[in-house]
């Protein structure tokens, strides 16, 4: 399964502007609290935690050495 | 379509306004739908209405003249952008882009000076808006001219996978940023600088070291 964002739903207040700015539309607000469709793919563009303002979306870098 | 007056009383630029003073201002305040990835406004160009988002997320922004750019900030839901070539008569100093779907409030040049020689209270709070934006920029020019940002994101990640044999620990662009003592947007900015000299790859979620060699140099650029 690929790599998601990682939600806190006990920060998300609902905006929904992480869902307008998702261009792999793999995020919806369900029930006011964002949730991500894992079946869709995720090109970590990273906007989604970029524009929540409440910290509740985060796209975690794995760092690694080749 | 006019602005809804109670939300243009409860931004910024507007706030303390009785519903009497504010309804005529409405009439001048349009609304504009946007797509997302769309340019409302382009660095350079002449400037001709004030944007106040209503709705989604815009990014402001500069580009060199190499291409690279540079964000300067997100503006939200009650937020403006373009003011100081509204206020300045100057051409718009940085290009702005929507994120998402973004519903805007626009409000001719002419008509937003016209309301400010007739609401002082309103020229007050646009003097807080505008004082406030020079100080977050104030803290980017730091950023960007003293604290060789590069070199401390380079060291970031060659310290998380110092003795590391498997997969290293995961950080945020703003976790770094923290780490940095720095902007989120400076961070994604020194990202592209080191995948563009070579030190690292940046490839989904993993920020691969493609070279240790370079990374250490770019460490040592500050």
């Amino acid at each position: 399964m690929a790599e998601m964002p990682l939600i806190d739903p006990g920060k998300c207040d609902g905006c929904g502007l992480c869902v307008g700015v998702c261009h792999c539309n793999a995020l919806a607000i369900v029930e006011n609290v964002v949730t991500i469709d894992s079946g869709t793919g995720c090109d970590w563009c990273t906007d989604c935690e970029a524009v929540c303002s409440t910290g509740a979306i985060t796209c975690p870098f794995e760092i690694v050495v080749q | 379509m006019v602005a809804e007056l109670e939300f243009l009383n409860s931004i910024p630029y507007f706030s303390g306004l009785d519903p009497a003073e504010l309804e005529p201002i409405t009439r001048l305040v349009l609304e504009k739908t946007v797509d997302r990835g769309e340019l409302v406004a382009l660095e350079g160009e002449p400037a001709t209405n004030l944007y106040i988002v209503a709705s989604g997320a815009v990014k402001v922004f500069k580009t060199s003249a190499d291409g690279k750019e540079q964000i300067l900030s997100i503006v939200r839901s009650g937020e403006s952008f373009n003011d100081v070539a509204i206020f300045d008569g100057g051409p718009n100093p940085a290009s702005a882009r929507t994120m998402g779907p973004v519903v805007l409030y626009k409000i001719a040049k002419d008509d937003m000076k016209a309301v400010l020689r007739a609401h002082p209270r309103i020229a007050l709070n646009v003097i807080k808006v505008l004082a406030s934006r020079v100080r977050d920029l104030l803290s980017l020019v730091e950023d960007l001219s003293f604290k060789h940002v590069i070199s401390r994101v380079a060291r970031i990640l060659a310290e998380q996978v110092e003795g590391e044999t498997a997969a290293g620990p995961r950080l945020t662009q703003q976790e770094m940023a923290a780490m940095a003592g720095t902007a989120r947007e400076v961070v994604g900015r020194s990202l592209k600088i080191l995948e563009e000299e070579g030190a690292i790859k940046l490839d989904r979620h993993r920020i691969i070291i493609t070279d240790k060699g370079v990374l250490q140099k770019m460490m040592e650029f500050g």
